[in-house]
This record gives C-alpha cells, structure tokens and sequence, in this order.
C-alpha cells in the first residue's frame, strides 16, 4: 500500500489543454472518489496515475517516488476498467492470475491468490469459465478479482459500475465498500454518479473542466459546496439556485430576485451590499407551510416511492422541492413555502461560497 | 417475431440459385476433366458425359511438368501468405494503435500502390528485378507478390484490431506486460481470425495470380501452376481434359487451406454480434 501525491499535474492533448494544474495528496489507505460530468479530465487525470497517459507537466508519486516515466508495469498498481477489459480466450482463473503468471511467480502462490480472491468474491464455481460465459456482475466481480490477486500500491478504479443495471451497481457498490474496509487499500475511484461518489469516499474530489473545485469528506461537499458547480452537482435532486442581489441594511441582509421579492438572509462579511450573488437551497431542506412567506405554482409531481418531487416556480422561478408528506401527491394548484435561513447557501458573482 | 415462411422459402431459393451460379463453372470444370478426348465433342453439350475417365489426371501428374508448377506455387503462395500476413500484423496493429508522424501520408501512400493497373507497372519491375537476378526466380516473385498484397492486408489486419477494444492491452499492460507482450499474448489470439483470413486472402491471390509470373518468369523450373496451364495451349489445339483436370488439382490445396482456416474466419464473422 501507498501514498500517492500529485503536483500541478497538467495534460494537454495536442493545444488542447484538459487537465490545469491538478494538487492532490493521497494517504496510505484512503478511498478517493474523483468526480465531475463526462470530460472534466477525471478519468484522464487515473490514466495518467496508471501510466496510460503522459504527463505534459508536474510530478506524480507513488510511495514518495517520481513515477511520470514509469511504464504502468513498473508502477505496481491495479486497475478496474469499465469494460471490465476481461481477456476473453482465458478462463476467469487465467484472468486473474494473468499478472503473477508474467511475474513468474511461484505456482503455489498463484493457487492460492486467485483461490482467496475467488473466496472473497464467490467466483469459486465460475473460475474454468470464459468471460463470454458470465453475467456483467460475475465479469464485474472477475475485473476486481484481477486487481486482488496481486496486492498492488494502489487501486484504480475507472467507472467500473457503470455498465450495471440500478439493482447490481448498488450491491456491488457496498462489495466494493466491504472490500476496501477488509484491505485498507488505497483506491482511487472515477465516477460521474454522485450516489457513488457520496457513499463510497472516504475523500471526494470534484472536478470541473480540467480544475479541482473541491476536496472534502462526502458530508463537507454536502453541507458546504465550495462552489456553485459543487452544489449543484452533489445531491439529487440538485440543489435549487436563485440569482439576485445581496443587499445589506444595518444588522441583517436581503437577497433582492430579480422579480422583486426580497427573502431575509443571514448577513455574510465577505459580500459587498449591492453584489451579485446566488442563493442555494436543497430540494430537501425547503419547507412546506401554510404560514410559509413564499407562493409556489406546483408544475409536477413526481412520486419516487421514497419520498415526493415537486416541481413548483416561484415567482417566476423554477425550484424543485423534495418531501416525504404523501398528502403532496394531490397538492392543490400552489403551496407555500419556506427557505430556512440556517440552510441557506450563498455565492457571490463568481459562484464563489460566501459564509 | 416470426418470420413467415414463404419468406424463408424464397430467401433460401435465392440463396441455392446463387450458389448454383457461382459453383457452376467448377462443375464444368470437373466435367470436362473426366470427359475422355473422343466424347469430348461428340457428345454435344451434357451435363455428365456418359462415360467417364481419369486418364487426363494421370497423364497431368505423370508425364508433364505439372508436379513443378504446382511444387512452385506451393512454394510461392504459401511463403507469400506468410511473410505478407507477418507484416501486415505489424503495420496494420501500429496503424491501428499508434500515433506518429507521417501517419497519415503513410496510409495515403500504401492506398496509391493499390490505384495503378498492375499493367503498367510490370516493364519497371521487370526492370529492376533483372539486375539483381531476381527473374526467373521464385523469390522474385514472392518480392513481387508481398509488395503488391501488403498495403491491402495492412488495412483488413488494422480493421481487425480497430475492433478489439483498447482496454484490453492496457489492463494487460498495468498487469505487467509490456506493450509487445501484450500484442502477442492478449490481442494477436484474438485477431486469429482476422490473420485466418488475410492468410486465405493473400494465398489465393498469390496462387492465382498469372500476369507478374508470366512476365517475370520463362521456363518450366520456375514457373507456377497458372502459367503451368497455357502450356496445354499449343499452337493448334488446346488440350481441354488435361487443362481442367489439372485445373481441378490446383483446387485442391485452396480448399484444403480453407477449410484449415474456415473455423477462425466463422469465428471471425460472428465475433462482434456479441457485445462484450
């Protein structure tokens, strides 16, 4: 097991820049999820770890070693594709002993690797078989075998539950969980799926057209986005925004909408009065009240099983809100409702978090 | 959904008056070889003559030089299907997965050999090879034949890697394989295939082929079996049974090579209707 440390990375494919000076320190042991919409440079930013990819600039380490001109097979690191990339003429035993075999490794010593993988993962019976022959989970669960057997630095993990339908992802995402409890292995985890992000890190790391916007546990992303990319990406629904001004008048603060309305905030010190800002709230945390200061227009309802979406404008706004209160699922033409101040977020002009 | 079954019926007569069709000059083929001389224009036109002999097969193989061509083509083909399936591998794998310089003008150079009438270019050929002692040879030939069938069997290898997903290397590359290890273990068993089948393409271009081995080419030591069949041409008449029963022997080793290579080129046409 290792630290891995990266120093203002940067990738260009060509004049085309991806990656813009990416810092990140990575503890022995820890799971780091990597996060952000499709090309934001997180599955680039793995590869490069791996070895896949050159590095145009900056330093990668593995176990306080430069490793930028490393072949990935003197790395000494796994990695779970997305494709599972399972080899499809060798039977799921040959698959994970793959790796020992070109190491040269003892024949016993394979035996019993891919014997104790294959017991962690329950892929005793299917072990003489070809991938051809396996569902995706089996495949899935062969891929992560692979990685396993060999003990590496590190795990890499490239969305490696994305071509599962709902009801395996989300099993295999609590096996993958359990696995890394069982071997404190340091992970890094690609994903687009912010669930994924949320329940599997020990750290997240969201990123946004080639930049970290942010590096938290999963709760401190939650509660307090850096950003208006991170609030809105992190939490399903996402999160609702409201552009206005940011007025202050004497010990208290308003956000002016743009139709005229004014909602009562907690005075900020890092905002000027008369800025532009953005206010967030999160579907969740939006009450709904008989005696709440806003009108809403409900547009939708949307019954999850779990709980309700409604999606209701507010003055002119869209604004979706999340409850649990079946009687919503007949609401009426309009409700109304509260933004609570203590669960309010706002950004200034440049989407920046103020507190 | 069930298909109706006239449908079937007229999809599968089309199928059998295709392969009628096209099978049917080989019937002739092996018709005329095993009509003797006499019943050869007597008879009219029958599709079997009402007596049949094999004296024209064992004229072919005992007393012409028939056994040398076909030793000859044997020896031209088979080397050529080999060196050129070899290269091709290589080009068409580096094509496939690498980016380098002059990629492209590479790529457009190799389809402009393939825009000239072979016509055209046999007088330089000849030109060059002469010098260098390479007529009259079958080395020369076999030169000759891999140059021309390269840029082709380039671009059929390079589309049957382009289908192999790149993961695949690159998981057996973080294994710890290198990228050379990984092209002979992981990706060259999966393009079986697709080399299957470049093979065949490629031997029977080269055993076939007539204009570079009659040009190249005089005398009977080193001519191959096309060539080998214009000498039942003489100056008066042709000697249709021994030409076709010969004929029909040169079939033999394409077939016999096929049906070597026909269970990876099924495999090859099946391959990719399965995701995964």
């Amino acid at each position: 097991m290792a630290s891995i440390d990266i120093q203002t990375v940067r990738k260009s494919f060509g004049a085309f820049p991806v990656l813009h000076g990416v810092d990140l320190t990575i503890q022995d042991g820890e799971f780091i999820v990597l996060v952000g919409p499709s090309g934001c440079g997180k599955s680039t930013l793995l590869r490069m770890i791996a070895g896949l990819e050159d590095v145009t600039s900056g330093d990668i380490q593995i176990d306080g070693k430069r490793v930028n001109d490393l072949a990935p097979k003197d790395r000494d690191i796994a990695m779970v594709f997305q494709s599972y990339a399972l080899y499809p003429h060798m039977s799921v035993a040959d698959n994970m002993s793959y790796s020992l075999r070109l190491r040269r490794s003892a024949k016993e010593k394979i035996a019993s690797a891919v014997g104790g993988a294959a017991v962690k993962l329950g892929l005793e019976p299917l072990l003489e078989r070809r991938p051809k022959a396996l569902s995706g989970g089996q495949r899935q669960r062969v891929a992560m075998g692979r990685a396993i057997v060999r003990q590496p630095k590190a795990f890499l993990f490239d969305e490696p539950l994305s071509n599962l339908d709902a009801r395996l992802r989300e099993q295999m995402r609590a096996e993958i969980k359990k696995l890394h409890g069982d071997l404190r292995a340091t992970s890094i985890y690609v994903t687009h799926d912010q669930i994924e992000a949320m329940t599997l890190a020990d750290r997240i790391v969201a990123m946004h057209g080639g930049i970290v916007q942010q590096v938290g546990s999963p709760l401190e992303l939650y509660d307090r986005p850096a950003n208006l990319f991170v609030a809105g990406f992190i939490g399903s629904p996402g999160m609702n925004f409201f552009e206005g001004r940011y007025l202050v008048s004497g010990d208290h603060a308003d956000m002016r909408l743009p139709s005229g309305t004014t909602l009562p905030i907690r005075k900020r010190d890092g905002l000027e009065s008369g800025s532009a800002a953005t206010l967030g709230i999160r579907p969740e945390h939006v009450i709904l009240a008989d005696t709440g200061a806003l009108e809403a227009a409900v547009d939708l309802i949307e019954p999850t099983g779990f709980g309700i979406i409604m999606h209701v404008t507010v003055h002119g706004i869209p604004m979706k809100i999340f409850t649990q209160d079946r009687r919503m699922l007949t609401p009426g033409p309009a409700v109304r409702v509260d933004l609570p101040q203590n669960r309010l977020h706002l950004f200034n002009g440049e989407g920046k978090r103020v507190d | 959904m069930r298909s109706k079954p006239i449908l079937t019926v007229l999809h599968r007569l089309a199928i059998l008056a295709y392969v009628v069709f096209a099978l049917f000059p080989l019937f002739w083929l092996l018709k005329v070889s095993v009509t003797p001389n006499d019943l050869l224009y007597s008879e009219g036109v029958r599709m079997w003559p009402s007596r049949t002999t094999f004296e024209h097969y064992s004229f072919v193989i005992a007393h012409s030089a028939f056994p040398t061509f076909f030793k000859n083509s044997l020896i031209v083909a088979g080397s050529t299907a080999v060196t050129v399936t070899i290269l091709a591998s290589l080009a068409g794998y580096a094509l496939s997965r690498f980016n380098f310089r002059a990629k492209y003008w590479i790529v457009a150079l190799m389809l402009i050999t393939q825009m000239f009438p072979l016509v055209m270019l046999v007088a330089p050929i000849f030109k060059m090879l002469s010098p260098l002692g390479l007529t009259n040879s079958l080395p020369g030939l076999v030169l000759v034949y891999t140059a021309f069938n390269v840029p082709f069997a380039t671009f059929l290898m390079q589309s049957f890697f382009d289908g192999i997903p790149k993961d695949l290397e690159e998981a057996a590359m973080i294994d710890g394989a290198t990228q050379f290890v990984a092209f002979r273990q992981i990706i060259l068993p999966l393009t079986l295939p697709g080399i299957a089948a470049t093979l065949g393409f490629v031997f029977t271009a080269a055993w076939s082929e007539l204009l570079f081995a009659l040009m190249l080419i005089s005398g009977n030591d080193a001519s191959t079996f096309p060539v080998g069949l214009l000498t039942f041409v003489s100056k008066f008449s042709v000697d249709f049974g021994q030409m076709m029963a010969a004929g029909v022997l040169a079939l033999i080793p394409a077939c016999l090579f096929f049906l070597l290579i026909q269970r990876y080129l099924v495999q090859g046409l099946t391959a990719g209707a399965v995701k995964g």
